[in-house]
């Protein structure tokens, strides 16, 4: 599902991000990705979404060597892999229910198909009775909530969340964990970043923790050697 | 290659609601693009009215061929076919020398002076109407070669002249046109990369679903078809107001001197050439402002 080989990153700016990262996900896993600001997450994200490539090492997402894959051909790997970020990304002069259906537009989904599957991911998300709204009329947790409708509604293999609890505060942060973890029960492999420590402690779950660019640990049961901030 | 008829309808959708959503710079490129062809428009109607009066004067400019006095005026009035038959020879008038003698009576209109000369002082002669005033010289010298021709005459100045003028006029309108086609282009395309800016977001979002670079492009190539081809038919009816107005006020400020050409005898090349730049800026524009937010 992922598996990144002795990646390092250097930007342009000589700015070291990875430096020599290694670890791997499997089918059905659930794990976080946690670290401090500045640790190396983001560019670890961005690797796996194909937005940048390694300076060295290999990255494989979904079968696919980032590294080496052509750029016409990154939309349909996109497709295989749900993204949910921090912001939530949404389009803002669409309502709910286009910003899911939209995402099934793109990947030339039939009207027929998108009225089924919309209503259904709406439900999941507890959000079948806001599908008109737009996403200014909506609370953090509510357009997280879309976020992650969206980033199911192909049917990924692989859902990234990005800070996806950190603009919500404590009871909606962990409503949307919960809904990860529901999701990767129902198959869905999901690797969530964060930097906040007491939501990470409440599950039992595989952690990988990054500082200065380098895994510092990689454990079962929510362990991880360093302070949240 | 297939057309999938849903999600052509899905592109012109959005294209047009993304016309209504982002409504102020819609209307801005709209504007521009109408002040760039009326401006545009303008300068050639201008160029086509000085070509059309250059037209006229070079048309009064004849090359006059006099006959030998002794071809009889049979002989002369035979050699029509030959002159119709040199190139750049528009038209040719005989001109017998009785109406040569009457036309020199009335032009100078004091008969008493001429009234001793007799017209058989006068050559026949032929009013040679040519096509290209540029080339009257080789025709004069073509005419040298007939021989009932004695010998013949054309106002090289004026001729030179209007040539000049019309050559002048041609550059200053293709530099003014080529111009403003730049600086427009250039006005168009930041619009549409401001436009587009406002949108990056909305681009990522596309690209990080999956959307490929076409389906995110054609919303935006319908948009700025619309944007365009609207902004050119805008234009083309003010073009279609202003120069009725003008043609009005020189109809009654010149008295008759001289008219503007009709409007429809330009209308279709001039329409064509409207609709082709709102098209060509309007999706030109899209496409190149969008190229840069689709590299990653």
């Amino acid at each position: 599902m992922i598996r990144m080989t002795d990646v390092f990153k250097e930007y342009a700016n000589g700015t070291k991000a990875l430096k020599g990262v290694t670890f791997e996900l499997n089918t059905g896993e659930f794990a976080f990705l946690v670290g401090p600001s500045g640790s190396g997450k983001s560019t670890i994200i961005r690797l796996l979404i194909g937005e940048i490539a390694p300076s060295d090492g290999t990255v494989i997402v979904n079968g696919q060597d980032m590294d080496n894959i052509k750029m016409r051909k990154m939309p349909f790997l996109r497709r295989t892999v749900g993204v949910i970020f921090q912001d939530f990304r949404l389009i803002e002069n669409k309502s709910v229910y286009e910003n899911i259906a939209f995402a099934m537009r793109v990947i030339g989904a039939s009207a027929k198909d998108i009225r089924q599957r919309v209503p259904y991911l709406l439900e999941l998300v507890g959000l079948e009775f806001k599908a008109k709204a737009k996403p200014d009329e909506l609370s953090g947790g509510e357009q997280q909530r879309v976020a992650v409708a969206r980033a199911l509604v192909n049917n990924p293999r692989l859902i990234i969340a990005d800070e996806p609890t950190g603009n919500l505060d404590p009871a909606r942060s962990l409503e949307i964990l919960l809904l990860l973890k529901k999701i990767n029960e129902l198959g869905t492999t999901v690797l969530v970043v964060t930097h906040e420590k007491p939501l990470v402690d409440q599950f039992s779950q595989r952690v990988i923790a990054i500082d200065g660019g380098r895994i510092i640990s990689d454990g079962m049961d929510g362990y991880y050697n360093y302070e949240s901030e | 290659m297939r057309v999938n008829r849903n999600r052509t309808f899905y592109y012109i959708k959005e294209g047009i609601s993304s016309i209504f959503n982002h409504s102020l710079m819609s209307f801005a490129s709209i504007c521009i693009i109408v002040a760039f062809l009326i401006i545009m428009g303008s300068f050639i109607l201008l160029a086509v009215n000085i070509n059309a009066i250059i037209g006229e004067l070079e048309n009064d400019n004849i090359i006059l061929a006099y006959i030998h006095e002794n071809v009889p005026e049979s002989e002369a009035r035979a050699i029509e076919h030959t002159l119709r038959s040199i190139p750049n020879i528009a038209s040719v008038v005989f001109i017998p020398r009785e109406e040569a003698f009457e036309n020199f009576m009335r032009r100078y209109d004091e008969e008493d002076r001429f009234a001793d000369i007799d017209y058989t002082v006068f050559r026949h002669r032929y009013a040679i109407y040519v096509e290209d005033v540029a080339l009257i010289e080789d025709t004069q010298q073509e005419l040298r070669y007939i021989p009932e021709l004695a010998s013949n005459s054309a106002n090289l100045a004026i001729a030179q002249t209007l040539v000049n003028i019309r050559n002048v006029v041609s550059w200053i309108s293709i530099i003014i046109i080529a111009v403003l086609l730049a600086i427009s282009l250039f006005i168009m395309s930041n619009t549409i990369k401001l436009a587009t800016y406002e949108r990056r977001e909305e681009i990522a979002i596309m690209k990080m679903v999956g959307a490929t670079n076409s389906f995110i492009r054609w919303p935006f190539i319908f948009e700025g078809f619309i944007l365009g081809i609207t902004g050119s038919l805008v234009a083309y009816l003010s073009i279609i107001g202003l120069y009725s107005l003008t043609a009005g006020w020189v109809l009654d400020f010149e008295a008759g001197f001289f008219q503007l050409v009709v409007f429809s005898n330009v209308s279709v090349p001039l329409f064509l050439l409207f609709t082709a730049i709102g098209f060509g800026v309007g999706v030109g524009g899209s496409v190149f402002a969008l190229n840069r937010y689709l590299n990653v």
